[in-house]
């Protein structure tokens, strides 16, 4: 392993579901002394900390976590950065890393949203008594509902019908097809929140959130947390043989926003700045996405997996549908896609995304991912993206120690 | 005729119905926001362009369930008019898969959604199917 290598040494997630009876502090406690546990060190070994927390705190969800399980005086990062909160804490202490600021970081996410509904457009005032015009759209009442919609299955559900329009092919089966998929791979799953198998006749005619996206076709809000410890490749040299051993290398890390396109600013385009990511990460990483053995992509919604799939180069371009078609995503398949559930049926309690789909491929690629390894797995891909929009792209490889 | 004002100030209403974008005058990029610069090419002068009245969906989504107080079935949409990508409602049909379809032409519409306490009627655009 070179020296200027950064390798993953710890990662865990919690459960994701309901943990009515655990704060968001305790759940990332959870997730960050299990990780530490996993990568054999304390917090003492630690020089940066960064931490996400997107929907709950308002901020210092780092300081209060040291509070809980050490206070050693580090340099704490909070961080925020939409759905791709977990992946910006972890390529924040990658950096902190990689600057040789330190030789271990830890980052953390983590996200209580059991039970929520919509996480955006889900107020609307009420029509004020006189008509002024207010904010840069000089709207004189509420526009979510008249001037289109901003919650996010209606939002992801153009994205994938654009996809429809613009190459052919899709249809509401096809993308309730996927969720099918993704449920199925649930199953194998003991730390999803929702493990169930889901027929296609039961996903169409579940509740129709957003066409067409029904029900079990929308990530699952719920809690969970995830952490990961990560080391230089220096470090690594003067650690114990089984360390050395589970370590996986962090061959790309990459994060991109979005680039000014027509229409960018009227549906949200999160294709661009996948592509841009993943061309970066598979340069960074000198492999190719042949080569992967696995990819957890950002399933926010069914119609989004479609998109990601081209995005992430995984098919020829405009070749989504046929891709999917081919059975290539399934676990069994060229390139299995979500084999953790993804977020339709694993939940995506929105700062632990990030890392939980690391976490994922990092399980796989150790070989300890028990009855749903993929056998042989050495390279893997995670991918997030938040609206706004930001994009995380990490490529991970086992350790050839 | 009572006094109107539209939802947004993009919209236009006289003579006939349309909608306005901020134009950038470096690179021609269209928005419909207030301004600070372009995303585009950084330049500060924006001129006022005329939107084309007609396009054709691009992507559409039925939304069932939204915030309280939205009345659902809708069918929100991305339409391509004459290459200024715009948000809109599709409207005046009805919210299903049978009714609506991407690369459908349509055209600007508009309808009063209220007036507020000094009589002023509010007016918001969509726009409907080209029979």
């Amino acid at each position: 392993m070179a020296t200027d290598d950064i390798f993953i040494l710890g990662i865990t997630m919690t459960k994701f579901g309901k943990h009515p009876d655990l704060d968001t502090v305790d759940l990332a406690a959870e997730a960050a002394m299990g990780a530490l546990k996993d990568g054999g060190v304390t917090m003492k070994d630690i020089g940066v900390l960064a931490a996400g927390n997107l929907m709950g705190m308002g901020g210092g969800i780092g300081q209060m976590l040291q509070k809980q399980i050490g206070q050693t005086g580090i340099p704490v990062y909070n961080v925020s950065n939409a759905c791709a909160t977990g992946a910006t804490a972890l390529r924040t202490a990658v950096m902190s890393v990689k600057a040789g600021e330190c030789d271990m970081g830890l980052a953390v996410g983590v996200e209580k949203l059991a039970g929520a509904g919509l996480l955006a457009g889900g107020s609307r005032k009420s029509d004020s008594e006189t008509w002024e015009p207010k904010g840069r759209y000089g709207a004189v009442a509420s526009v979510d509902g008249r001037v289109g919609t901003e919650t996010m299955p209606g939002v992801f559900a153009q994205v994938g019908m654009e996809y429809g329009h613009k190459y052919g092919g899709t249809s509401f089966e096809l993308f309730a097809k996927i969720s099918e998929k993704n449920h199925a791979h649930s199953t194998l799953n003991p730390l999803a929140a929702y493990s169930k198998k889901f027929t296609l006749e039961e996903i169409m005619n579940d509740v129709m959130i957003a066409y067409p996206n029904t029900r079990p076709m929308c990530s699952a809000n719920c809690d969970g947390a995830a952490a990961a410890v990560v080391v230089s490749g220096a470090k690594l040299k003067t650690l114990g043989p089984d360390q050395q051993r589970r370590a996986v290398k962090i061959s790309a890390s990459i994060l991109t926003t979005d680039p000014y396109e027509e229409a960018c600013q009227v549906l949200p385009n999160v294709n661009t700045l996948t592509r841009n990511a993943a061309k970066q990460a598979y340069e960074q990483a000198g492999v190719s996405p042949d080569d992967l053995d696995l990819v957890e992509l950002h399933d926010c919604f069914a119609t989004a997996e479609l998109v990601h799939y081209d995005n992430l180069m995984l098919c020829p371009e405009g070749g989504a549908v046929d891709f999917f078609n081919s059975g290539a995503s399934w676990r069994d398949g060229k390139t299995p896609v979500n084999v953790s559930g993804g977020l339709e049926s694993k939940g995506h309690p929105i700062a632990a995304t990030g890392i939980a789909n690391i976490w994922e491929v990092c399980h796989h690629l150790r070989g300890e991912a028990g009855n749903r390894q993929i056998e042989g797995a050495t390279v893997g891909l995670a991918h997030v993206i938040g609206l706004g929009s930001a994009c995380g792209v990490h490529i991970l490889e086992r350790s050839a120690a | 005729m009572a006094a109107q004002i539209p939802l947004v100030e993009y919209l236009s209403l006289e003579p006939e119905p349309h909608l306005v974008a901020q134009q950038c005058k470096g690179c021609g990029a269209r928005y419909f926001d207030r301004r600070n610069a372009c995303a585009g090419c950084f330049g500060t002068e924006f001129e006022s362009a005329s939107v084309a009245t007609t396009g054709e969906v691009r992507a559409f989504t039925i939304v069932s369930l939204a915030a309280p107080g939205i009345p659902v079935p809708f069918v929100a949409a991305l339409v391509d008019c004459d290459g200024t990508s715009v948000r809109g409602n599709i409207v005046n049909t009805e919210p299903d898969p049978e009714h609506v379809s991407l690369g459908m032409k349509v055209q600007l519409t508009t309808y009063p959604i209220g007036s507020d306490s000094a009589g002023t009627e509010a007016i918001a655009f969509g726009f409907e199917p080209i029979n």
